[in-house]
C-alpha cells in the first residue's frame, strides 16, 4: 500500500495549538509518518483522544456502581460523575438549567424518536401539521413518518435550492398552523449551515416549537441553545470525540414536563403500583433502565477536550480546510469534480460530498482506501435529498480538529489516482 | 494496486463502460424488478421477459457502481436465452461463487462443485469476495433476477 501524504510536518493549528500535538492524544494516529491514517469521516463518527478513553477506564477501574441507587461511597461517586458530565454537556450547549434538562440517550436518533413519541404524541392530532426540511438525515425523517403512520397527520417540507440552501419563500405558509419546526443545524450531505435562528424566530412567530437536529453542529460550531431560540435539540456523542452508545436530548425545562415518557422501567418511575405508575421527575423520567454511566462520564471528558482548544477555533479550522479543499480541487479537477452544497465555503460546515464524473462514489472510496484515505460513500442516510440531488450517492470528506492540509494534500492525489484508473 | 487490480479486472471496467443490455422493455410482456442496496442506495431495475419456460429477453436499468453494473451486465449476456432451470442453477453457482473464498484467498470449501470454466467471464467477479462490503453490489442484480423470475411464475 502507498501512503500519498507528506511525512514532513505542516504548522497547521487550531487556535494556538498546532495539529501535530492534537493528533499525539489520538492514539489511533500513532503510527509511522510514511503511514499516515488520512481519516476524513468524522462526519460518521469522530476518533477519541486517550483523555476519553482513561476517564471511561479509570471510572471502570475504581467506581463502577449502578446509578441512583446503591448508598454506599462508590455508587454515590458514580452518581456524582454521571451527574457532573450531565451538567458539562448542559454548560457545554447554553443550557439554562443544565441539571435537569440534559436528557441521556444512545445517540441522537434515539433522542429524536423521544422528541417524536414524548412531544409529538403528546401534541399533535391527526389534524396537526409539522414542517422538516428535504435535507434531513433519516433520524429526523423516519421518526415522524412512524408517528404519523400511528396518529396521522402532515408533514410538510422546505425545499432547498441549487446551492443546498434552504428556500425560505413559502416559510409563512408552510409554518401556518404547523404545530413543529423539526431542521438541521448542518446539513450532513451538502454541508449547509441553516438559519436556526431565523427559523426558531418563524416557527415562534407561527406558534410552533423549534426541534433541532445539532449532530453535524454541536461537535464542530459554538452552541448556544438559548441565543439561537431552539427548543428542543439532538445531539449524539462518538462525533464530537465522545463514545459510541451516549447522545443527548436537551429540551426546554417546560417542555421535558409536557413530554410523555418513551421509555418505561427502573428509575424513569416514582412511584409503581399494580393500577399503574407516576413518572419520575425530569430528567429521569425518560432514562429508563441502568444509563450508559461510562459512556456519559467519556462523553463528560469530551467535551472538556474541546472547551479546551475551542469550539470557535475548531470552527474556523473545519472553514480553513474546506476552503483549501474547495481551491485545490476546483484548481485540479475543474468540471470533472462536482462538489454539492454551497459553494461559498463560508457557508458550510468542515464536509463536502463529491462526484467524479465516470467513477461511482464506491469505487472512488474504494481506491482512497488504497492510499489509506478514508471517505464515505452512500446515501448518507439521506435519502430523499440524494434523489433530489439525482445520484444514489456521493463521497464524502468530513473535517476535524485532527485533520490539517496533508489530509487534504493526501486525498487530492489519491483522487487523482482514481480518476486516472478508472479513466 | 495488487489488491485493487484483484478487484477491477480488465473485463469488469469493459462491462463497466460499454455495459451490454441497458435500457428498459416494455412492461407487458416483460416484468420489471427493482432492487435496492440500502447501504450505500445503489439501484437496480431488471426488465425480464419470459416465454416457452426461457428468458426471451432481458434488460438493466437503475444506477450503480462498477461492481454491481458490471455484474448485471454480465449476468443478461450470461441468461438471455436460456431456460428457466438454466438460469436458476447460474443464479445458485453464482452466489456459492460470491462465498467461495475466505477473506485471507483460501478456498472454504475445497469440494464446492463450481468450477470457475463454466463461468466465463463471470468468474472475472471472484476478486469481489476479497471485499466483503462489495459483495453485496455484485450479487444484488442477481438477487433481483432471481426475485423477478420467481414473482413471474407465480403469476
Ligand atoms: C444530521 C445527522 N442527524 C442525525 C444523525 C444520527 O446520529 P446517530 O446515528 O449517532 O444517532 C447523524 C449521523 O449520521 C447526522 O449526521
Amino acid at each position: 500500500m502507498e501512503n500519498l501524504s507528506t511525512p514532513s510536518t505542516s504548522n497547521d493549528s487550531v487556535g494556538n495549538v498546532s495539529v501535530d500535538e492534537i493528533r499525539k492524544d489520538f492514539p489511533i494516529f500513532d503510527r509511522p509518518a510514511d503511514n499516515r491514517l488520512v481519516y476524513l469521516d468524522s462526519g460518521a463518527s469522530s476518533q477519541r483522544p486517550r483523555q476519553v478513553l482513561e476517564a471511561m477506564d479509570r471510572y471502570y477501574s475504581t467506581t463502577h456502581a449502578n446509578v441512583h441507587r446503591g448508598v454506599y461511597r462508590i455508587a454515590e461517586e458514580a452518581t456524582r460523575l454521571y451527574e457532573q458530565a450531565r451538567v458539562e454537556l448542559g454548560e457545554f450547549i447554553g443550557a439554562p438549567n443544565p441539571e435537569r434538562e440534559i436528557v441521556f440517550t444512545k445517540n441522537a436518533t434515539e433522542a429524536l424518536n423521544l422528541v417524536s413519541q414524548g412531544l409529538g404524541r403528546k401534541i399533535l392530532t391527526k389534524d396537526s401539521a409539522i414542517v422538516l426540511t428535504e435535507m434531513e438525515h433519516h433520524a429526523n425523517l423516519v421518526p415522524w413518518m412512524i408517528l404519523k403512520e400511528q396518529i396521522g397527520f402532515e408533514i410538510r417540507y422546505i425545499p432547498f435550492d441549487s446551492q443546498g440552501i434552504l428556500d425560505l419563500t413559502d416559510l409563512d405558509r408552510l409554518l401556518d398552523g404547523a404545530s413543529i419546526l423539526g431542521v438541521t443545524m448542518i446539513g450532513n450531505v451538502l454541508g449547509t449551515i441553516n438559519p436556526v435562528a431565523d427559523l426558531a424566530r418563524a416557527a415562534h412567530s407561527a406558534g410552533a416549537l423549534l426541534v433541532a437536529d445539532g449532530a453535524q453542529h454541536v461537535p464542530h460550531m459554538p452552541t448556544n441553545v438559548e441565543e439561537l431560540g431552539i427548543d428542543l435539540m439532538a445531539l449524539t456523542g462518538h462525533k464530537m470525540l465522545g463514545p459510541t452508545g451516549i447522545g443527548a436530548l436537551w429540551a426546554k425545562e417546560s417542555i421535558l414536563d409536557l413530554m410523555m415518557p418513551f421509555l418505561g422501567g427502573g428509575d424513569m418511575i416514582e412511584d409503581v403500583r399494580l393500577g399503574g405508575y407516576s413518572p419520575n421527575v425530569i430528567p429521569y423520567k425518560f432514562e429508563a433502565g441502568t444509563p450508559p454511566i461510562a459512556e456519559a462520564i467519556g462523553l463528560g471528558e469530551a467535551v472538556r477536550y474541546l472547551k479546551g482548544i475551542g469550539m470557535e477555533n475548531i470552527h474556523q479550522h473545519d472553514h480553513v480546510l474546506v476552503e483549501y479543499a474547495m481551491m485545490r480541487i476546483a484548481e485540479r479537477f475543474g468540471s470533472t469534480i462536482k462538489i454539492h452544497g454551497p459553494q461559498d465555503p463560508a457557508l458550510r460546515g468542515g464536509l463536502l460530498s463529491i462526484e467524479m464524473e465516470g467513477v461511482h462514489p464506491h469505487d472512488l472510496s474504494q481506491v482512497l482506501d488504497e492510499y489509506d484515505v478514508c471517505v464515505r460513500a452512500g446515501h448518507h442516510c439521506a435519502k430523499p435529498l440524494m434523489k433530489k440531488l439525482g445520484v444514489g450517492a456521493t463521497a464524502r470528506a468530513s473535517f476535524y480538529l485532527y485533520n490539517d492540509t496533508k489530509d487534504v494534500d493526501a486525498l487530492i492525489e489519491a483522487l487523482a489516482k482514481a480518476q486516472a484508473f478508472f479513466a | 494496486m495488487n489488491g485493487l487490480e484483484d478487484l477491477y479486472r480488465e473485463i469488469i471496467l469493459d462491462h463497466y463502460k460499454n455495459p451490454r443490455n441497458q435500457g428498459e422493455l416494455p412492461v407487458p410482456p416483460a416484468h420489471a424488478e427493482e432492487g435496492h442496496n440500502p447501504l450505500c442506495g445503489d439501484e437496480v431495475i431488471v426488465y425480464v421477459e419470459i416465454g416457452d419456460g426461457k428468458v426471451k429477453d432481458i434488460k438493466i436499468g437503475g444506477q450503480g457502481c462498477s461492481i454491481s453494473r458490471s455484474s448485471a451486465s454480465m449476468m443478461t449476456t450470461a441468461v438471455k436465452g436460456r431456460t428457466i432451470e438454466e438460469v436458476d442453477e447460474l443464479i445458485h453457482r453464482f452466489k456459492v461463487m460470491m462465498s467461495l473464498e475466505e477473506s485471507d484467498g483460501s478456498k472454504a470449501d475445497p469440494n464446492a462443485e463450481v468450477s470457475l470454466d463454466e463461468f466465463g467471464e463471470l468468474a472475472a467477479l471472484q476478486g469481489v469476495v476479497k471485499f466483503p462490503v462489495r459483495i453485496k453490489c455484485a450479487t444484488l442484480p442477481w438477487n433481483t433476477l432471481d426475485l423477478g423470475i420467481k414473482k413471474v411464475l407465480a403469476g
